[in-house]
């Protein structure tokens, strides 16, 4: 039986999963995104899924409902907590291969089929308990209800559990006289340490931590633990002759459908984990209405995710920007104050469009997408290109490679494209690349400081990106939806520090 | 055990960060010669002035509480110097005892039984003060302080310790353990069991052997080490650390909160012998000092006679100048007048016996009755700002905007000539519209001033809400270094310094 979280329909995956990241990984600040989302789930190899574009949007209503079924906190927590639990069952498994000594290697493997057996049976309840709505979920509920019950399961778990009940309740001596070790049975002596602690207990109060000795705690065992180890099996013979038994029988024991679950639930819980910050700090992220072939977009309170957790840790505040496209819109021109969030006004609009693309929740209060087959990226580069000539020879050449590519449903972000040149050429060559895109009729982002860019036809929109209006050298990071300008502002000096009478009013009054 | 003779309620912590804006009160106020004094040449007791000092108490009960433990010290200065001495004596006393192999709980156990031994004896020597001068004390913190040592530290507890320490310096002896299987089959929760010091006899030894001989029924099993196993013998030292370390532990955290009682004892009675130090340097040239009654903010600002600046009497032969000041229920005082009249030291000494009063030391003055403050503040001109014209409003005004960052309604704002950077229109407008504002919510405000248009404004909206004090200049020209009550005046007498600095050169003035 095959049921994967991902795809409805299996074949899907098959054409796609990739190594290398799409070319507006970089540009967009994705591969910071991907990378960040991953981070600590490299075994999992999930930078394929990120990579690969869905191409329908019952696809990607498909991931909706199974992130909607994550987003319920149960759900999240027992998945979560499986999947924590299941990498450490492969860690241990890893750690078995290495060791030697077998009364070692034999109690690993036991306790590690434990951990497997409790963790699958912990995710069947709760998944059982849950409300799911999602049919990737569902159908891998039913496949795991029926594994649970089988023979084969319950034999394995009821014999693991036996025989760990056993090894814990043996208690030994240990005599340790010189060069001489004795074991054996323990016999019932009273406990030293507790009275020791017991006379000094009141000296332990207050802030000291105990001391804690750190033992170096290797995996394997040295030949005197190998020693004692032996002898404690010699005093209990049975319980260890039943372990040996047991370990040839359960030699292979990981269900292959729960191993595959397991990879693809990190896509889902790795998205959540890394918005939760975001959402804890206010932001807000939602599931874009996604359709083929729609004809305008909108996302409103949306943001640079990459940029958002890197304010976040150094505790800045994130602006959020709304975009839209009404029909017959197509191209939004992005113009207005230096350094005023014009790029990562663009990048956010190439991250919504490009992850809602892949089923996730995106950055925005409300959002409404058309589905773009893939996402182009011109931004100037820094590269080693000597003169300006063959700088901009460069650039038109990457242009027209976009250009190749191209379709109706694809979405091109220039960023201050050719503005090394000078204004009449910029001015030439972004009316050019405007043409061909509506000819096309692509959807376009175009960042510029050309004003008149912004009026070209009804197919442009006008950005602008805005300073405070009391105080033109405080950038707020807003661009809104209006017509260029280049406004300049000036104010007191006092209102700067926000020592007015009624500043300092207002900020005493919290 | 605590020694509580700072807070009723908790330790002194000399690990917090002084409150931003500290560093201002030490350079305005001019604490340095304050530290100075209360150290007496010991940088450790410097240390403490200086955290006491700039973290002061909210409420009045915390301050009567401590001025109560320095009017002991003040009658008792023997005695105290003498409890300090013991704790400074344990302190180094534990510093000398040398620790090697700290990392093995065997090294650990042995360092802390002969700590241990140092310490009781100071403890002792501690109680034995208590016992004798017990009746000597009058304040809370002293006769709690003394009932809790009578009552920790008995005569059979102190003999109990004495019997497990003697027990404790075991070494390399037989060592009889308990034990389960942990993780992998390694042996866990080692604990050592009474007897300790027994050695097998030999013929038990020879019973043993017999028994294994024989086996099968036989539950004890034997392994010895070669003699020249070195790995075997380490094996086996870290076993009997396994073992030994919750008892070490213990022992180590016994020690260390021992240790912890000893520093925090030095460190309360530090700033109470550094008390006791100033008190020595001012009545030795009969400056009057005296312990002032404490108000709840809104009763009072400052009610004062003889209130002198500490620092600046610290730093001359003579007396200082004692002034007056009566402010009750007005939360603004504006001092104007004559420059080098005395009007910055007048601003100086009360913020000293502030600071002092808040800290619950005595203050300088022959009687002080003052509000207790949530916190104090100063915004002095800087002399190093001169030098920089350009930036220097954009400085006062960035300094002033930190400080209404920090504010909290009850704190006491002392400005010295602040804002008189730009022009006397554009200063006291900006001064007007901040003091306004700190008013209103709930701060207490000391303005020295010559910028006139500023106190002649508030003194012709409300002429008794505040408070106005002139620097004295008799009719002859002369100062007195006094400041009195009276209205503003729309000279300041500049011109006056200009003449007697300039006398010689017969310089010309208006």
């Amino acid at each position: 039986m095959r049921c994967s979280i991902l795809f409805d329909a299996p074949d899907e995956r098959l054409l796609t999963e990739r190594q290398e990241s799409p070319e507006c990984f970089r540009d967009l600040n994705l591969d910071q995104i991907a990378a960040a989302v991953t981070a600590g789930r490299e075994p999992y190899d999930l930078l394929p899924i990120f990579h690969l574009p869905l191409t329908s949007a019952e696809a990607v209503r498909y991931r909706h409902q199974v992130f909607q079924d994550f987003e319920n906190p149960a759900v999240f927590a027992c998945i979560a907590s499986f999947s924590e639990r299941m990498r450490g069952v492969r860690a241990a498994l890893a750690e078995t291969g290495k060791l030697y000594c077998e009364l070692q290697k034999q109690r690993e493997h036991l306790d590690t089929i434990g951990e497997y057996c409790e963790s699958v049976n912990a995710l069947t309840r709760a998944l059982t308990l849950s409300q799911l709505n999602s049919s990737g979920l569902m159908r891998l509920r039913q496949y795991l209800s029926e594994y649970t019950v089988s023979m084969e399961f319950g034999s394995l778990a009821a014999e693991t559990d036996a025989l760990q009940g056993d090894l814990a309740a043996i208690a030994y001596e240990v005599r340790i006289d010189g060069k001489r070790i004795e074991v054996s049975r323990y016999g019932g002596e009273p406990d030293y340490a507790a009275e020791v602690l017991e006379t000094f207990a009141k000296f332990k109060q207050g802030a000291v931590d105990p001391r804690e000795f750190a033992f170096r705690n290797r995996s394997a065992m040295n030949h005197i633990e190998e020693a004692i180890v032996d002898r404690v099996a010699r005093v209990f013979p049975e319980i260890f002759s039943t372990l040996a038994r047991y370990c040839e029988h359960y030699r292979e024991f990981l269900d292959p459908v729960v191993a595959e679950f397991e990879r693809e639930a990190q896509f889902y819980l790795a998205w959540l984990e890394y918005l939760r910050p975001l959402e804890r700090a206010g932001l807000r992220v939602c599931y874009p209405e996604v359709s083929a072939g729609a004809r305008s977009s909108r996302c409103f309170d949306t943001f640079d995710l990459a940029l958002a957790h890197r304010l976040l840790a150094e505790r800045g505040a994130v602006v959020v920007n709304d975009f839209e496209l009404r029909m017959p819109e197509r191209i939004m021109v992005v113009s207005g104050a230096n350094q005023g969030g014009k790029s990562t006004f663009a990048r956010l609009i190439g991250q919504t469009y490009y992850l809602a693309g892949i089923g996730c929740r995106v950055a925005g209060r409300e959002a409404a997408l058309p589905l773009v087959d893939q996402v182009l990226t011109h931004f100037e580069r820094e590269e080693h290109v000597e003169t300006l000539s063959g700088k901009l020879e460069e650039s038109l050449g990457r242009m027209r490679r976009l250009f190749e590519r191209a379709t109706p449903s694809s979405l091109l972000i220039m960023n201050e494209s050719f503005d090394s040149t000078t204004v009449r050429d910029a001015l030439f060559l972004n009316r050019e690349v405007l043409r061909r895109v509506t000819e096309r009729d692509m959807l376009c982002v175009c960042v510029t400081f050309l004003d008149e860019l912004a009026s070209l036809s009804e197919k442009t929109v006008s950005y602008v990106a805005t300073v405070n209006a009391k105080d033109s050298a405080t950038r707020t990071y807003r661009v809104v939806r209006r017509p260029a300008e280049g406004l300049a502002y000036a104010m007191a000096i006092a209102e700067k520090y926000g020592l007015t009478y009624e500043r300092v009013r207002e900020r005493l009054s919290q | 055990m605590k020694a509580h003779l700072m807070f009723r309620d908790r330790d002194l912590d000399l690990t917090a960060q002084p409150a931003a804006g500290a560093e201002d009160l030490v350079q305005d106020l001019s604490l340095e010669s304050i530290f100075a004094a209360m150290s007496g040449g010991d940088p450790y007791l410097r240390d403490v002035a200086q955290r006491v000092l700039l973290g002061g108490l909210e409420e009045t009960a915390a301050i009567r509480y401590r001025q109560s433990i320095l009017a002991d010290c003040i009658a008792q200065p023997e005695i105290v110097r003498r409890m300090y001495a013991i704790a400074v004596s344990a302190i180094e006393g534990e510093r000398h005892v040398w620790g090697f192999t700290l990392r093995h709980p065997e090294g650990v156990l042995h360092r802390a039984v002969e700590v241990l031994g140092i310490f009781r004896d100071h403890l002792r020597e501690l109680r034995g003060i208590a016992d004798a001068h017990v009746g000597r004390f009058q304040s809370e913190g002293f006769r709690v302080f003394f009932t809790m040592l009578e009552g920790e530290l008995d005569d059979a507890y102190l003999a109990r310790i004495a019997e497990h320490l003697n027990r404790l310096r075991f070494r390399k002896n037989s060592l009889l353990m308990s034990a389960r299987l942990g993780r992998s089959n390694k042996g866990t929760q080692y604990r050592i069991r009474k007897p300790l010091n027994v050695r097998l006899t030999l013929r038990e030894r020879v019973e043993c052997w017999a028994k294994q001989l024989v086996g099968g029924e036989t539950s004890t099993f034997v392994y010895e080490l070669d003699d020249r196993d070195e790995a075997g013998f380490q094996a086996l030292q870290e076993l009997r650390d396994r073992g030994i370390a919750p008892v070490a532990s213990a022992l180590a955290a016994s020690t260390a909160h021992i240790l912890d009682f000893f520093k925090m004892l030095r460190a309360e009675l530090a700033f109470h012998i550094g008390c006791l130090n100033l008190r020595e340097r001012l009545t030795a040239k009969h400056e009057p000092v005296c312990f002032p009654d404490t108000v709840s903010n809104e009763e009072c600002l400052v009610d004062a006679r003889g209130l002198y600046d500490l620092s600046l009497t610290l730093n001359m032969e003579g007396r200082a100048i004692g002034n007056e000041l009566t402010a009750e229920r007005q939360r603004l005082v504006m001092i104007t007048g004559a420059n080098r009249g005395g009007k910055t030291t007048f601003l100086r000494s009360i913020g000293l016996a502030q600071l002092l009063m808040q800290c619950g030391a005595f203050v300088p003055a022959e009687r002080y009755r003052a509000g207790v403050c949530s916190a104090l503040f100063t915004h002095f001109r800087r002399e190093e700002d001169v030098a920089m014209r350009s930036g220097k409003l954009d400085e006062e005004l960035s300094r002033m905007s930190a400080i209404v960052d920090r504010l909290r309604e009850g704190a006491m704002v002392l400005l010295n000539e602040s804002f008189a950077s730009t022009n006397e229109r554009e200063g006291s407008e900006i001064a007007r519209q901040i003091v306004g504002a700190l008013l209103e919510r709930g701060m207490k405000v000391i303005y020295v001033t010559h910028l006139y248009d500023l106190a002649e404004s508030f003194y012709r909206v409300s002429p008794v809400s505040a408070v106005f004090l002139r620097a004295e200049r008799l009719a002859d020209g002369r100062r007195t270094f006094k400041v009195v009550e009276g209205e503003p005046l729309s000279t300041s007498f500049g011109a006056d310094v200009y003449r007697r600095v300039f006398k010689s050169e017969g310089a010309h003035f208006e």
